[in-house]
């Protein structure tokens, strides 16, 4: 990290449909937060720190050298500042799952924004105790010193690379704090791949993972809670469905070092186009049966969700990103 | 709520030994059958990769056909049972994402099934007919709403202090 | 670089433009799709003027790709790829559109079909500008060839192959070679001798230099792929050493244990527990049939051992695993016959007197069981009447939908040895007269002079229920006379059915060893039926004979002849050109996770231990792409078939799919909607 900087740069952090998570792994670069402070000024943080939208709004255009963009864009407000930041930046870094392939909130694109507010806000659910008159968010609400404004929420989840031009991504769930340094650094130091790349690996976790492997049939996949792996073994290989196939390195294979199957948080791996695809037909190649209703039942049994194991991280990213909206409640679609 | 004009426009996947040299054989035989399959050639139905059945739905398929050798007679040996599982997986997904079932078949299609092929797909077509078109690409369109209330935020901006345009 | 394409619209006559409006489709291509140079529709686009408008327009366009949109690349794909070749485009640049057999052939309606045309015509362009140069691969042929079934087929090819120069190893599951020819007496239309005219072929293939003969021996294993087949040949025990037997016959003469002959004599004769299947045998080396024999049954005995003058018996022989490298692979494996079991109404099995074909033709020959006589069951009475009832098991939905091809003229052949050997009246019961070949029609004609009674009718039954007192004692056919259109009841001595022929029992067990599929039926699939029947879809695995369907001797000596001309030819030339649709792994990108080295039924995938990658082995790579899509991190790409070639046929595939307006297909970047 060069120090000759005499003039700081601008950074801007925002989150957008998200946890928090990316946050706090950013305050995980421990002391480097003073390097990182050295070199730049934090025009905006809504998490740590003060920084107004009108402020951003009266920059030059590409004032901000580097925006890290976490979160999903789900509502009108996310759109906008996404558009906002950038315009307003040089660098616009998809930081996170849930910029780049949409996270878990995207898992909310199996519903929409009706089945959504009525889990929330009606009768039956958590809130509605306190809401007997089913009130609903409204966009504009008068009240005496003038209107009030709540962003739309909108029906399909979009990641950032959907919205605007993304520069690069950076992946993970959240991303791990030295490849988040790495990234940084990377971007000070001008040494980045052409726009639009993913700052990461170009393997997927089985590189990083130290377990034995030899041939792959499965004729039972388990659930996490059914079995207890040895801990040697590939976890797929003993019928667990373990992601690490699909996923890119970079985390070192932290999950199935203590005995868990990756989930896939670090999204596909170079030049794949949908994650899910890749995982179903590896998943699929390995199961032990040519009988047809045995491969069923195989399925049926060991994968109830298809959706979450396939397309936990991924699904707003993926080629269909979403579920057929014309799909009634009980899952079939409806021409 | 069917729309008798509705043309499904379906993607196919043929294998290049079998199934395609099928759709050859129906042709030489002058077989006339339903338009509306466009068929892709691969080598093996064990090539087609999930990602082909997903992105032809999410360009505007209303249905995607896969067909190969049958079980046993693969001209790669046992590749079509690849394909076999990889389907049964993908139904399962797509199910949960609201794709009718019947809008995603699997056939088995020797090079000498030339008929049998023409009636399978007459039979696919027929039935997503009645399904009505599927217009996945639609999913994802933005609703009118959205534009109009990204816009309105640009506007309260406006409206409060300090603010230049 | 800029894409320049060119498309070229068939008409075919009008065999395209008749339900295809081929102009519209041309100037819609070369007006809607971005990056085509120019767009242009011509009546025969396979004719050399119609390749050298592409060639032309190559040279002076500098064309980058090309799309024919014509007939089925089964077709025409080298024609318009040597086409580009000559104008020096690579020809993996070329991409075909089936507008004939997919398109115009099977669609009635013209708007449809032009709509359908103009969605695969989009599909090709868009999935040439893909498309990247590629260079076929060179593989050595390995000289010697592997030839599977000494039948005469199979004999044709080994002697035309041994007599080029090039080393033959001749496998052959019975003790001998020789095949059903063997058995026969005469053969139409000539009446030679059968064995006469094959036993000089048997005694060549046993002694000629270039030939290895692995009798008694089946193939068990084959792999690699043309030019290059690593193949394991179990050679089954005969208990005989035939490397210091002389075939001199004394334990042959010797043995105490007779049994019926199921297998040569067709359950006619007898032979013995060691035995040579016909005199004229090649090798003349003896076989133990362990499960007739007294020593493998009660412990005792060993005669022949204890006879032979140079103790060549060896009982403790055990089976051998030969391994062998070929070239090339004919599967000459012949046909098995119907069992005539099946068709109860014959009463075959159950009346003594009805005879199958391959029993008839033993009972006929000079060397079996009767020496020649034409008697009934009982060894001594001569029949005063023969019914031959043709297509039985042949043509028939229930058994064999296909016709044996032979049995016509062998009916006629039976019908001129019993006139020829005997006083008795000859009934041929036929659905149709198939003498199609060469002085066939003029045998049958032959037969209607020498007095052969033919009646054309499905026979109902055959049966021993006398109705009247002339029936008494005879088998009667009752059958309808339909040139007549009267029900007849014909009482005869001696029945003989036309079974058969049918595919070996294990013919498509064989068949997916070395990599090739048979058909509904059960025969050899051919490359092609009409212009390439030798060949199968597996280079340098051929088919020869019977095999590949009924047919007469001439037939199989021809595709016995065939298949030798096409590897002497690759022998002589030395090298075969593969297409270079292969997989490969991108080593970076490989996690190790050891998905693909499973998926590949041809093991051309393995795991380097030490670098943690997989590696495909291009040339045992046949090119089926099931690797590249299992693939879960995207590491393997397939040539000529990737992902983002195939991508861009399904987007130009569904070109009038996608709703104009906001609604972006996946893939579109993120630059392009408005920020």
């Amino acid at each position: 990290m060069s120090h000759a900087a005499k003039t700081k740069g601008k950074l801007a952090i925002y989150w957008a449909a998200s946890c928090g998570g990316c946050e706090i792994s950013l305050l995980q670069i421990d002391a480097k937060i003073l390097d990182l402070a050295a070199a730049f000024d934090l025009v905006m943080c809504p998490c740590i720190a003060d920084g107004k939208v009108r402020d951003i709004e009266k920059m030059p255009d590409g004032a901000i050298d580097v925006c890290l963009f976490n979160g999903g864009v789900r509502t009108s407000e996310q759109e906008y500042m996404a558009k906002l930041l950038r315009r307003k930046s040089k660098v616009l870094v998809a930081f996170g799952s849930c910029a780049s392939e949409g996270c878990i909130p995207g898992l909310a694109n199996l519903n929409d924004r009706q089945s959504i507010f009525d889990t929330v806000y009606k009768e039956g659910s958590a809130t509605a105790p306190e809401n007997p008159a089913d009130c609903r968010p409204q966009q504009a609400t008068p009240v005496p010193e003038g209107t009030l404004h709540l962003p739309l929420f909108y029906d399909t989840l979009k990641t950032l690379g959907q919205t605007v031009a993304v520069d690069y991504y950076l992946p993970g769930c959240p991303p791990e704090a030295g490849n988040i340094w790495a990234a940084i650094a990377a971007i000070v130091e001008g040494k980045l791949p052409p726009r639009g790349a993913v700052l990461g690996l170009n393997t997927t976790v089985c590189d990083e993972c130290k377990r034995k492997r030899s041939e792959k049939k499965i004729r039972k996949f388990h659930r996490t809670w059914q079995v207890i792996p040895d801990e040697e073994t590939c976890l797929l290989e003993q019928g667990l469905l373990c992601c690490g196939i699909a996923t890119r390195a970079g985390c070192g294979a932290l999950c199935p070092q203590v005995n868990s199957p990756c989930i896939g948080c670090h999204g596909a791996n170079e030049g794949v186009e949908d994650y899910g695809a890749r995982l179903q037909s590896a998943v699929a190649s390995v199961i032990d049966s040519s009988d047809p209703a045995e491969i069923e039942q195989i399925i049926a049994d060991g994968i109830p969700d298809p959706v979450g194991t396939f397309y936990r991280f991924s699904l707003a990213g993926s080629l269909l990103r979403r579920k057929n909206k014309r799909a009634s409640a009980d899952g079939v679609g409806r021409g | 709520m069917s729309d008798p004009t509705f043309e499904p426009k379906i993607v196919g996947f043929c294998c290049n030994w079998c199934s395609y040299r099928a759709a050859d054989l129906a042709g030489t035989a002058r077989i006339k059958y339903a338009p509306n399959v466009r068929i892709i050639r691969l080598m093996c139905s064990g090539r087609v990769d999930p990602g082909f059945v997903l992105s032809a739905l999410a360009n505007g398929a209303d249905g995607v056909l896969i067909a190969g050798c049958h079980p046993g007679e693969c001209h790669y040996l046992s590749q079509n049972y690849k394909a076999m599982r990889r389907y049964h997986v993908l139904k399962h997904t797509l199910a949960a994402l609201g794709l009718e079932p019947d809008r995603l078949r699997l056939v088995w299609a020797s090079a000498a099934e030339g008929q049998q092929l023409a009636e399978a797909i007459d039979r696919l077509v027929e039935d997503i007919r009645k399904l009505g078109p599927l217009r996945w690409p639609a999913n994802w369109e933005a609703e009118p709403c959205c534009q109009e209330a990204v816009e309105s935020i640009a506007r309260e901006h406006q409206e409060a202090m300090e603010v230049l345009p | 670089m800029a894409r320049k394409i060119g498309i070229y619209v068939c008409h075919c006559g009008s065999n395209i433009a008749g339900t295809i409006d081929v102009e519209e489709v041309a100037r819609w291509a070369g007006a809607t799709i971005d990056g085509v140079a120019v767009a242009r529709d011509y009546k025969f686009m396979c004719s050399s003027l119609g390749q050298q408008m592409i060639e032309e327009d190559i040279r002076k366009k500098g064309l980058t790709g090309v799309v024919v949109a014509a007939c089925s690349p089964h077709l025409h794909e080298k024609t318009f790829r040597r086409a580009c070749e000559h104008a020096e485009l690579n020809p993996y640049l070329c991409q075909m559109v089936n507008l004939r057999e997919h398109c115009s052939w099977v669609c009635a309606d013209k708007a449809a079909g032009t709509a359908k045309a103009k969605a695969l015509v989009y599909a090709a362009a868009e999935r040439v500008k893909q498309q990247v140069p590629l260079e076929p691969m060179e593989v050595q042929v390995n000289p010697a060839t592997l030839v599977v079934g000494g039948g005469i087929a199979g004999l044709q090819a080994t002697l035309e192959l041994a007599d080029a120069g090039y080393h033959v190893y001749l496998v052959e599951r019975e003790p001998s070679i020789g095949g059903h020819m063997a058995q026969f007496d005469k053969t139409f239309p000539t009446l030679d001798c059968s064995a006469c005219i094959l036993t000089p072929k048997m005694s060549e293939a046993g002694q000629h230099a270039n030939v290895t003969l692995l009798t008694y021996s089946e193939l068990e294993e084959v792999s690699g792929s043309v030019g290059n087949f690593k193949v394991k040949v179990r050679k089954k025990a005969r208990y005989v050493d035939e490397t210091i037997c002389t075939g001199c016959g004394i334990c042959i003469e010797k043995c105490p244990r007779r049994v019926v002959d199921n297998g040569f004599e067709a359950g006619l004769g007898q032979r013995k527990a060691i035995y040579t299947p016909f005199p004229q045998a090649v090798p003349r080396i003896p076989v133990i049939d362990t499960a007739a024999c007294i020593w493998f049954d009660r412990g005792k005995c060993r005669a022949c051992e204890k006879l032979c003058p140079t103790n060549a018996i060896a009982f403790d022989q055990e089976d051998e695993i030969v391994e062998l490298q070929v070239g090339n692979i004919v599967l000459a494996t012949g046909w098995k016959l119907f069992d005539c079991h099946k068709l109860p109404q014959y009463g075959y099995g159950r009346l003594p007197n009805v005879y199958t074909n391959m029993e008839f033709e033993r009972l006929c020959n000079a060397a079996g069981p009767t020496n020649g006589k034409i008697v009934l069951r009982d060894g001594k009475t001569e029949p005063k009447s023969v019914a031959v009832i043709h297509c039985v098991g042949s043509r028939d939905v229930r058994h064999n939908e296909s016709c044996s091809a032979v049995c016509c003229m062998a009916a006629l052949k039976f019908g001129h040895l019993v006139l020829e050997k005997t006083k008795a009246e000859v009934y041929s019961f036929y659905i149709d007269m198939r003498t199609y070949h060469k002085g066939y029609e003029e045998f049958f004609q032959r037969l209607l002079k020498e007095g052969m009674h033919f009646v054309r009718g499905k026979v109902a039954e055959v049966t021993d229920a006398a109705r009247t007192p002339g029936e008494e004692g005879k088998l009667i056919v009752q059958v309808e006379d339909t040139l007549v259109g009267q029900q007849q009841r014909i009482a005869v001595d001696m029945v003989v059915l036309m079974g058969a022929l049918e595919p070996q029992a294990d013919a498509k067990e064989l068949g997916l060893k070395c990599g090739i599929s048979c058909s509904m039926q059960g025969w050899y699939t051919e490359r092609h039926p009409k212009l390439d029947p030798v060949a199968t879809m597996t280079d340098g695995v051929f088919v020869a004979g019977a095999c590949q369907g009924p047919k007469d001797i001439p037939a199989s000596v021809v595709q016995g002849a065939a298949a030798a001309a096409r590897i002497s030819g690759m022998i002589a030339k030395g090298h075969v050109m593969i297409e270079p649709i292969v997989a490969s792994i991108q080593e970076d990108k490989c996690s190790g996770c050891k998905i693909c080295n499973t998926m590949c039924p041809y093991n051309a995938i393995e795991f380097d231990e030490p670098a943690g990658v997989s590696r495909v082995i291009s040339s045992m790579c046949k090119g089926c792409g099931t690797c590249v899509a299992a693939c879960p991190a995207g590491a393997i790409s397939g040539a000529h078939f990737n992902n983002a070639q195939i991508m861009a046929e399904i987007r130009g595939i569904l070109w009038d799919a996608v709703p104009s307006g906001n609604g972006q297909a996946p893939g579109v970047p993120a630059a392009a909607l408005n920020p």
